[in-house]
């Protein structure tokens, strides 16, 4: 959201009078690599196969550069100035993390999503290693050390089966309240390939969230690339419409109907007009999809939940409380993307009227329901 | 009243010959050329043609007369506004793509637009080559019934980027919208995250292919570069414009230093320059959230009357989204549509 960063508030202590918050999207990353790079952090959970294989090859994604963003952030990292710890990256220091935003926000809950680790690399057993380290490295540089956060189980996505083994692996550890994917995978994420990933998922009683960016190596628009990372930024919130169309007509949530998606970073004033699109075009073509057996829009109402950052700023503010009650107010999490540029404040990034019971819904309540926290 | 989006069936090669010169004329025949239906309507496709409006044959809008049988008297049509989808923008051949882009509008002149004077038509152009297309667009425009340049959503670089600026250029000079039509020329994955499975997947996600060559064309600044230049989405569906505004508004405040000839806001500029057509309409299923989200839209002249025929969209004749203020449904109809088109004007009775 828009801070006047000259007249942000003072960071204050945690004070119990504060609703404690949910805050479902924030991101760690390991010290020392910047993107595309290794970090010697991971290298304890690394076997010397692979500690030597990344010193020789790297890793390689699809995308043109060997370290670093398909697009060039709005500025480094695309975090936030004051996030920094030290000059090490935003996201490496938990007491400083804790100093800066768990403890002044009242977060009682927050979800670990590392964006870095190995997720889409183009070897996928090479995605299985770094992913592996990356779960551990949560554990004991985060989780263990902190109650409040909780761990994302990364996987290869595009191994189904070894990433239903890692997350089985998982099955029962308090640490970890969810599967994380990126949106942007090799298909479209309710493709068969990834169907093992969601059984395990639902198996072990773990949502799965399901994050902005991504390696997939197909174009950002279905007409090719654009230029800016302003188009990439807006267009996530189109990755994830395709993401949710896909995951329903593919029969993911009649496959797995327990199964809970968390949609991450990407706004949500997008998803009830998809609702409406997906539900008047199921009318005509569900002969197409006979195992598609109820609207749209009613596996919205089930089975997905959709993160609030970057929460879209309309005029008035106002109309985003419609835009929640037709998706359900049962249905939206409160998300920071801490230590992101375009960190949402949890005082400031709502600003509408909203009744008690729905501010403790959305920032609170909704998230222990879906994490079971 | 003017409907603003219609889909005369160019019936192929074997029609369009006489609308070729004679080394077409052989390369087609002597090739065997494939005729060039595109796979974003696959003929038997429900969505494809309403089945009323199919004939015997399963064929739908097959000539004027039928098209103002169908889609004019029912809806007291007035004016019409042909978009020939046949996909002459998806040859690889950019000369193929050319030949058959000036067959097809020599075709709908001859054909349709000569047999019935409610017709207009979109001039369609080989957008794999802006030169071309600008020669296509030029050779055109001295017939006044061709109303606006036609461009499909998806092709090979985004809308926005400046190999198409000629296209826009040529356009603005010879005061013709951009019409953008939902189809593509396949050339990348039908959705930004792959290739999906289900035709139903592909439309839905229509939606979005909008939403991101919006983006390019208000990113890369065509709206800065060419000040007279109208853009109208044709079948892109409606609802997800405000949403999407919102969004786009909140980041172009955040990275304007990347685009700074982007200087007004994106809702500025889609509200003074953009138009959309109506159907497929993708409103709530109650009138009264349509109320609530037409306060989102928060303008009564961005949208454009259009049945979408053949197009199976709504049963009927009830094109008009019910739950429509009188008042709105009315400048939807009429003064919309005359403010977007000058050239309607012209013939406007």
């Amino acid at each position: 959201m828009t801070v006047d960063v000259l007249k942000r508030p003072e960071i204050q202590p945690a004070a119990a009078s504060r609703l404690a918050i949910a805050d479902c999207d924030v991101h760690p990353r390991p010290p020392g690599a910047g993107i595309g790079g290794v970090s010697k952090a991971l290298y304890p959970y690394l076997s010397q196969r692979w500690r030597e294989h990344v010193q020789t090859f790297g890793v390689r994604y699809r995308q043109p550069w060997e370290k670093g963003s398909a697009y060039p952030k709005g500025q480094p990292q695309a975090c936030r100035r004051d996030a920094w710890p030290n000059g090490d990256n935003p996201g490496s220091d938990l007491p400083f993390m804790a100093a800066q935003h768990l403890d002044p926000n009242n977060v009682e809950l927050g979800i670990l999503n590392p964006l870095t680790s190995g997720q889409g690399a183009q070897d996928s057993e090479l995605s299985a290693a770094l992913t592996h380290a990356t779960n551990e490295w949560q554990v004991a540089e985060w989780a263990a050390k902190d109650r409040r956060l909780k761990a994302s189980v990364v996987v290869p996505t595009e191994d189904g089966p070894t990433a239903a083994k890692m997350i089985e692996a998982r099955a029962g550890d308090e640490h970890f309240a969810q599967v994380l994917l990126l949106t942007r995978t090799a298909e479209p994420l309710g493709q068969r390939r990834y169907w093992p990933i969601y059984q395990a998922a639902e198996a072990v009683g773990l949502p799965v969230g399901i994050h902005a960016f991504g390696y997939g190596g197909n174009a950002l628009t279905a007409g090719g690339w654009p230029s800016f990372y302003l188009e990439e930024m807006v267009g996530h919130a189109q990755c994830q419409q395709a993401v949710l169309t896909s995951l329903i007509f593919e029969g993911v949530f009649e496959k797995f109907p327990k199964l809970k998606v968390v949609l991450v970073e990407a706004g949500f004033a997008w998803a009830p007009a998809h609702a409406w699109r997906m539900d008047r075009q199921f009318a005509k073509l569900r002969k197409e999809v006979p195992h598609v057996k109820r609207l749209p829009s009613e596996y919205m109402r089930t089975n997905v939940w959709f993160t609030t950052q970057p929460v879209e700023e309309p005029e008035p503010r106002q109309h985003l409380a419609d835009v929640i009650e037709w998706l359900g107010w049962d249905r939206v999490l409160f998300a920071t993307d801490y230590p992101h540029w375009d960190y949402d404040e949890p005082a400031q990034a709502l600003p509408f009227a909203m009744s008690e019971a729905q501010k403790r819904a959305i920032f609170r309540e909704n998230a222990r329901a879906v994490y079971g926290r | 009243m003017i409907d603003c989006d219609l889909h005369p069936s160019v019936p192929g090669w074997r029609a369009l010959l006489p609308y070729l010169d004679e080394m077409w004329r052989e390369i087609v025949v002597r090739r065997g050329v494939d005729d060039l239906n595109t796979i974003s309507y696959p003929s038997g496709n429900p969505l494809t043609a309403r089945s009323d409006w199919r004939d015997d044959a399963g064929k739908p809008a097959s000539d004027a007369a039928r098209l103002g049988k169908e889609a004019l008297e029912p809806f007291g049509t007035s004016i019409a506004i042909c978009n020939c989808l046949w996909g002459a923008q998806a040859t690889f051949s950019e000369d193929l793509g050319a030949a058959a882009a000036g067959a097809v509008n020599d075709w709908i002149a001859r054909e349709w637009l000569d047999r019935d004077p409610r017709l207009r038509a979109s001039i369609v152009v080989p957008q794999q080559n802006a030169e071309l297309a600008v020669a296509e667009i030029e050779r055109c425009a001295a017939d006044r019934r061709f109303v606006q340049v036609m461009l499909l959503v998806s092709a090979e670089l985004p809308l926005g980027r400046r190999q198409n600026w000629p296209i826009y250029a040529a356009a603005e000079r010879l005061g013709l919208p951009v019409g953008i039509h939902a189809g593509s020329s396949y050339r990348h994955a039908n959705s930004p995250v792959g290739w999906s499975s289900y035709f139903a997947e592909e439309y839905v996600n229509v939606a979005g292919a909008f939403q991101t060559q919006l983006t390019s064309l208000i990113a890369e600044g065509v709206f800065a570069r060419f000040p007279r230049l109208t853009v109208v989405l044709m079948e892109s569906g409606v609802t997800w414009l405000p949403g999407y505004l919102w969004r786009l508004t909140k980041f172009w405040k955040g990275l304007r230093s990347e685009v700074p000839w982007v200087a007004d806001p994106p809702a500025t500029i889609v509200r003074e320059r953009v138009r959309l057509t109506t159907q497929p309409f993708d409103g709530p299923p109650d009138a009264a959230t349509l109320t609530r989200f037409m306060e989102h839209m928060d303008s009564d002249e961005l949208l454009l009357f259009s049945t979408d025929y053949p197009h199976w969209q709504f049963e009927g004749t009830q094109a008009m989204p019910e739950g429509l203020p009188d008042a709105l449904a009315q400048k939807m109809m009429v003064e919309n549509p005359l403010r977007t088109y000058a050239r309607l004007q012209e013939g406007h009775p």
